[in-house]
């Protein structure tokens, strides 16, 4: 009920699309029926096009994200951890970070052709330095109490960095890869559309340019949907990762 | 006390250089030597230093002049020899009461079940029962500082180092704590530096109160406090109002220096 509440003002502008198409209050070519979107959505299921290139799409995106979170992570971690790396790398995360990483497709290309390399390249690149970034603030954060509580414990450099800098940066780090998480969804759809010969974003552009209005629609909503929902399982994993916190 | 003593400073100073603005000498040529089980507190005003000198004992500042060493062996780096509990308690706020208390057990590679029954056993001790699965954040500033004092406890350092331990703590839950902290003392002796501001605190626990100057910090005095501290009037009594009082004229002219030379 509570649910239902909330994605109230969903359903009523749904709704609303729903009128405002079968009125012809806009042009059905601009607007398809949401029931119409429906009906192409399952014809796309159906015939294996919205699932194939789904496949595609999320691989990518997988693969690339994981790649940022991992070595994002590590990377911020050992910059808080070992002065020196930080001197070296914190202009070029400076200078790279506000970078649209979107001006880089077609440099992924040049690198690596049009298929999957391309955009794991690509989404690596974007993804990376907010994790980077988050990964880094926080184990900078770092208790001094805690670490030499652990080093009296017995705990070495190495195992203090793993025991005690590494859960410190864990809050922060968690919300670097959140944006990550949305970013990733950005720079696949957009690399997809521009060069790319399968994927939701190349699915997006050739339908629209050939005219299939209600499939075009159908792909946008499910990437939009998965968008939404990667974001509502990831703040539920990362709720109880933090459930420590209060 | 045994012949020898445990901890031995000598000469010891220590300089702070900020990245940005002027250096303080926050300690300048200490020295002071502890004896085996003894209960040493270092009193002062705040920022005389006496912190600094128990981190430089615990080995996580670098020594550059002077010398400390413990039983014969300079201080070279934190070892678990020598257990430290802060002021805000320093728990791992992402493990468990238990977890907690295990850490140092489980860095020593204690096998898992005697770990599981020593932990047991000073959960007990603490008197934290039923709270083992709980979260440090889920806990009061008391029991937060059974924790760690527990966690400390686990690995039986011979030298306890406690960095104003209770200072965070209601008047109330203080007293309950020093009384705890002393019971424990005399079950399970071991040489303890307790620094603190709290003049009551330090005659009650220590033996000896070692009185530091306002910054740069020095051994002003030590003055002895070891007597009977277990009658329940011991806070009325005349010897302990009498050292209280001593011991307070000595701090009183730093703490008037550390507030910039203007009275209170």
């Amino acid at each position: 009920m509570q649910l239902l509440l909330r994605y109230l003002p969903l359903l009523l502008l749904a709704m609303f699309w729903e009128i405002a198409a079968r009125l012809e209050l806009v042009s059905a070519l601009a607007l398809p029926s949401l029931t119409a979107v429906a009906e192409a959505w399952i014809e796309l299921v159906k015939d294996g096009d919205l699932i194939t290139n789904g496949a595609a799409s999320l691989y990518r995106a997988g693969m690339g994200l994981g790649l940022s979170i991992v070595i994002g992570a590590a990377l911020g971690i050992f910059m808080a951890w070992w002065r020196p790396l930080n001197i070296v790398l914190s202009p070029l995360v400076e200078i790279f970070y506000p970078m649209p990483k979107s001006a880089l497709i077609p440099v992924t290309v040049i690198w690596l052709g049009f298929g999957d390399g391309s955009k794991i390249l690509l989404i690596f690149l974007g993804c990376m330095l907010p994790v980077t970034i988050g990964a880094f603030n926080g184990a900078r954060g770092s208790d001094r109490a805690l670490v030499w509580s652990a080093r009296s414990m017995g705990a070495g450099r190495l195992r203090m960095l793993w025991d005690v800098v590494v859960p410190s940066a864990m809050p922060e780090m968690l919300n670097g890869i959140r944006t990550a998480l949305a970013l990733s969804f950005i720079l696949l759809v957009s690399s997809e559309l521009i060069v790319s010969q399968k994927g939701f974003g190349y699915l997006i552009g050739f339908l629209g340019a050939s005219g299939a209005y209600e499939g075009m629609y159908a792909v946008v909503l499910t990437v939009a949907f998965l968008g939404f929902a990667a974001d509502r399982v990831y703040q539920m994993l990362m709720n109880r990762v933090l459930a420590w916190r209060e | 006390m045994s012949s020898q003593p445990q901890i031995v400073i000598e000469g010891v100073s220590h300089v702070y250089r900020p990245t940005r603005g002027k250096e303080v000498t926050a300690l300048e040529n200490v020295s002071l030597q502890v004896g085996q089980r003894e209960f040493l507190a270092l009193l002062g005003p705040s920022g005389c230093g006496k912190s600094t000198l128990l981190y430089l004992l615990g080995g996580f500042l670098p020594i550059e002049k002077g010398s400390i060493s413990v039983d014969g062996k300079p201080v070279a780096g934190p070892g678990p020899d020598r257990g430290i509990v802060f002021q805000h308690f320093a728990l791992f706020p992402w493990k468990t009461v238990r977890a907690n208390i295990a850490y140092g057990l489980e860095r020593q590679g204690m096998a898992r079940e005697q770990r599981e029954a020593r932990v047991q056993s000073l959960v007990d001790l603490v008197g934290l029962s039923g709270f083992e699965d709980s979260y440090p954040s889920q806990l009061s500033g008391g029991m937060k500082q059974r924790t760690a004092l527990a966690r400390t406890l686990a690995f039986e350092p011979a030298i306890l180092l406690m960095d104003e331990p209770f200072g965070a703590l209601d008047a109330q839950t203080r007293h309950l704590m020093q009384t705890e902290l002393l019971s424990i003392w005399q079950r399970t002796p071991k040489t303890v530096i307790f620094v603190t501001h709290d003049v009551q605190e330090a005659v009650y626990l220590a033996d000896r109160v070692a009185v530091m100057s306002a910054r740069p910090g020095r051994i002003k005095t030590i003055v002895d406090t070891k007597f009977d501290k277990n009658s329940r009037d011991v806070f009325k009594a005349p010897h302990f109002v009498d050292k209280v009082d001593e011991i307070w004229n000595l701090v009183r002219d730093e703490a008037i220096k550390a507030q910039g030379g203007r009275g209170m």
